[in-house]
């Protein structure tokens, strides 16, 4: 029991040297809002393979959980899940320096845990707090560590070296895993499993959408996550979201024939 | 006395035409106005949503709101990005037509799952084009998400040209997705045009 205590800061110590070794930077002046992908071979091979996994096994599991539960269950151990996660996001807002952020996400946690029931419920989101959202990544972020390539991960999805990172530690840093009294190994990667499937489960017309509709899924999984991703990380920094819009009206004008102003009679509905 | 009522007639009259020239010409964007916009759009879907109607006529109404509040032409150019570039007027004008059943009928299909769901208006500010709307949307059993709308008076009245929901920008989704099913019809435009309008594009 001691020994495997020790193990894994040195598990996690090696996979991080790994990763950080073969995280690459795009080349300078990459612009931010553009995707590099030097491994898109490789991770296109890693999204059929998430198809597959998605399509046999995670989609009809999830369909089946949000069919079998209830509406209100399905939410319950989704917080649960949630619930699980708030000491380690405690600990990576600490490694933020975020000492408010810190203090929130361990209230949460004690009153969820008590009041809410094992965090079932959550009756600490009635305080009005300030919600609590982060992970290693984003603490990476924090360190000025840049987002590297993007990379698609088996089961887990699309993401980045940086990210990946962060995946991994995380997998680890939670501190319910050195808890003396712990139900069950690794108990908060299963539950976060289930809160998995409960979004899969839900939102199963928008996700089928993407993975089985669109013209590219890999391409179209690829921006959402970036644009997501980078969205979460700048919501605290304005220039950073102001710099996420594209003004499409700065696009034309200086063509006549493509201005759809420039004739003010012009019907496009018209046919 | 029949002076005082000729004056006071005169001076409704006057007092009317003012005020009817003052709106006319001088159509300003605000920020009242932006955020009055969003809510209109917002009240609108939740109208359809709510009359239980089929998805087949639902998606008919979503295509009218669409028409009526967004900034199609200019979506649909900036969609096409350079691929639009070497596209002919007339192309384009089909290319707008089409796109604006393709977005009712891709979106309009997912709005089930935005049953019961709150938006609120948080805030408005300027940005380049015109202005920026963020809402806060609350769907049951989740957390609050952002959706956020830009909208512009550049088309002569507010209109939406772009929506953000969680920061992911539906014009460049829009923009990967639509290059990709240019792709597979090897750069055709026409094909993807006529594959549009008949819905079948996979």
């Amino acid at each position: 029991m001691l020994s495997k205590i020790r193990l894994k800061p040195l598990i996690l110590l090696s996979l991080v040297a790994t990763l950080g070794a073969c995280a690459t930077r795009p080349p300078e002046g990459t612009p931010p809002g553009e995707v590099f992908d030097p491994y898109e071979r490789n991770n296109r091979g890693i999204h059929k393979f998430n198809l597959g996994v998605d399509r046999f096994l995670f989609r009809p599991a999830s369909k089946g959980y949000v069919k079998i539960f209830p509406d209100p269950v399905v939410t319950s151990f989704s917080n649960f899940a949630e619930n699980l996660t708030m000491p380690g996001q405690a600990l990576d807002y600490l490694l933020q320096g975020n000492l408010k952020q810190s203090g929130n996400a361990l209230l949460r946690f004690a009153i969820n845990t008590t009041v809410g029931g094992a965090g079932l419920s959550k009756p600490a989101d009635e305080l009005n707090l300030p919600p609590v959202d982060t992970d290693f990544g984003e603490t990476l972020h924090v360190w000025g560590v840049g987002e590297g390539a993007y990379v698609e991960l088996p089961l887990y999805g699309p993401s980045t070296q940086r990210d990946a990172i962060g995946v991994v530690v995380n997998l680890f840093s939670n501190p319910i895993n050195f808890s003396p009294v712990r139900p069950i190994d690794n108990i908060g990667v299963y539950a976060e499993v289930v809160r998995r499937a409960g979004d899969r489960g839900r939102f199963s017309d928008t996700v089928d959408s993407i993975l089985y509709e669109s013209a590219d899924s890999y391409a179209q999984s690829q921006t959402i996550y970036l644009q997501n991703r980078r969205f979460e990380l700048a919501r605290d920094d304005e220039d950073a979201y102001l710099g996420l819009y594209d003004d499409p009206y700065a696009d034309i004008g200086t063509d006549p024939v493509r201005d759809p102003y420039l004739d003010p009679y012009e019907d496009p509905y018209a046919e | 006395m029949l002076n005082n009522h000729l004056n006071r007639r005169g001076f409704v009259a006057t007092g009317l035409a003012g005020v009817l020239m003052a709106a006319l010409p001088a159509y300003a964007q605000t920020e009242a106005s932006a955020k009055a916009l969003v809510v209109s759009v917002v009240d609108d879907i939740n109208r359809v949503i709510a009359s239980g109607k089929s998805e087949k006529s639902m998606i008919r109404d979503f295509e009218k709101i669409f028409a009526q509040y967004a900034d199609v032409p200019i979506m649909a150019r900036y969609v096409l990005g350079a691929d639009g570039r070497s596209a002919s007027p007339a192309q384009l004008r089909q290319f707008t037509d089409a796109f604006q059943g393709y977005i009712s009928n891709k979106y309009g299909r997912r709005f089930r799952e935005f049953i019961g769901g709150q938006v609120t208006v948080r805030n408005a500010r300027k940005i380049k084009a015109g202005y920026e709307v963020r809402t806060s949307v609350k769907l049951q059993g989740s957390s609050p998400f952002e959706v956020t709308f830009l909208v512009s008076d550049k088309s002569g009245r507010d209109r939406f040209f772009n929506m953000f929901i969680e920061g992911v920008n539906m014009l460049l989704t829009e923009r990967t997705e639509v290059g990709a099913l240019l792709d597979a019809r090897g750069g055709d435009l026409n094909r993807l045009i006529k594959d549009m309008k008949q819905n079948k594009l996979s």
